[in-house]
């Protein structure tokens, strides 16, 4: 078996590790306190956040443009509508040569 | 007496099935707009793991068990660059980590399930399955196993589709790349933080966690951003909450 046979198994075991650690280890606890609780809410918007947060490092004018726009229509619309103004404003402006 | 008890029954499981149906059909229904940010994705995915040296066989089989599209992307972006093997898998697992408190946090939702449904749920967690379950729970709405899995094996199957035909028709993909797509993820988690805004703390959590990754990038670099802004972020929410005890299970 090849090394990248071995790393996809050995990384599939650590990824399923993740997947099911935090719930083990929080499902011992008969309660769970508030500030475990406040600090679970804010875990979408946390980890979401940081994924997208280093584009502002080597700013594209372009997809900041995509960015801001599409963060407009999510205040009003659902997610589709917004993933399409996004989309199209990227497009739109390297079409235009930007 | 025994007969309308036996109907009672009977009809008892009709409407469970059908409501299982029903869950299961909204959970496909809920990844659409997943399936259609996630498709360029997996193609890509394909494209480049063999672009990378992957076999076909390879590329489908990392997507199939380890079913992580980012750490997937920065797996084989690693074997491009001739790392040592346990460096590789040590990023997959780095990247990954932030599956630590979407599993804590689905908890709270999944708690009535069985062992296997849990074992098997847990396994399709991924950033749309995890921010989706939550919205839903928000909304009241019950988080049920066939719902779950209804939207967890679309995308599995989109997933691990696209990478296949990704992998087969790399060459053709990678030859025509006029158009890149990479710029699509961002607008797509941007969407995906967009959506937890009516949460109490939003705002701040926002900022740190954005604050505290840019830094993290600046000093010590990905993938550690990812989870060094989240857990700054997790704890301000925590210090911040208020600390009397739950006055009732609500």
């Amino acid at each position: 078996m090849t090394d990248i046979f071995w790393v996809i198994l050995a990384g599939a075991v650590l990824t399923y590790a993740t997947r099911i650690g935090g719930h083990l280890v929080l499902s011992r606890f008969e309660r769970i306190h508030p500030r475990v609780e406040a600090g679970l809410n804010a875990v979408p918007a946390a980890v979401l956040t940081t994924i997208i947060a280093p584009v502002v490092i080597n700013p594209d004018p372009v997809e900041i443009s995509g960015l801001v726009v599409a963060g407009l229509v999510a205040l009003r619309w659902s997610s589709l509508p917004m993933f399409l103004a996004g989309a199209v404003t990227v497009f739109g402006l390297r079409y235009f040569g930007y | 007496m025994t007969n309308s008890l036996f109907a009672c029954f009977f009809q008892e499981g009709k409407i469970k099935e059908m409501e299982s149906a029903r869950d299961y059909i909204a959970g496909i229904r809920a990844a659409v707009p997943v399936i259609i940010a996630v498709l360029p994705f997996g193609l890509l995915f394909g494209a480049v793991a063999v672009d990378n040296g992957f076999a076909v066989f390879e590329a489908v089989l990392m997507s199939a068990i380890v079913y992580a599209g980012a750490s997937q992307m920065v797996g084989i972006e690693l074997f491009g660059q001739e790392i040592a093997p346990w460096l590789i898998v040590f990023s997959i697992f780095a990247v990954n980590f932030r599956h630590v408190l979407y599993s804590a946090a689905l908890g709270r939702r999944i708690a009535d399930w069985s062992m296997p449904q849990k074992a098997i749920g847990l396994f399709l967690l991924t950033d749309p399955q995890f921010a989706d379950t939550e919205r839903r729970g928000e909304q009241g709405k019950s988080v049920t196993f066939q719902w779950y899995i209804g939207m967890g094996t679309a995308l599995y199957l989109t997933w691990v589709g696209t990478s296949w035909i990704g992998a087969v028709f790399g060459k053709i993909a990678l030859e025509n790349r006029g158009l890149d797509v990479g710029f699509l993820l961002p607008i797509y988690f941007l969407g995906l933080v967009m959506s937890f805004r009516g949460r109490s703390l939003w705002a701040p959590v926002v900022a740190v966690s954005g604050a505290v990754s840019i830094v993290a990038y600046l000093l010590i670099g990905p993938p550690w951003h990812v989870s060094l802004g989240a857990l700054a972020g997790v704890a301000l929410a925590a210090a911040v909450a208020n600390p009397s005890p739950p006055q009732e299970l609500d």
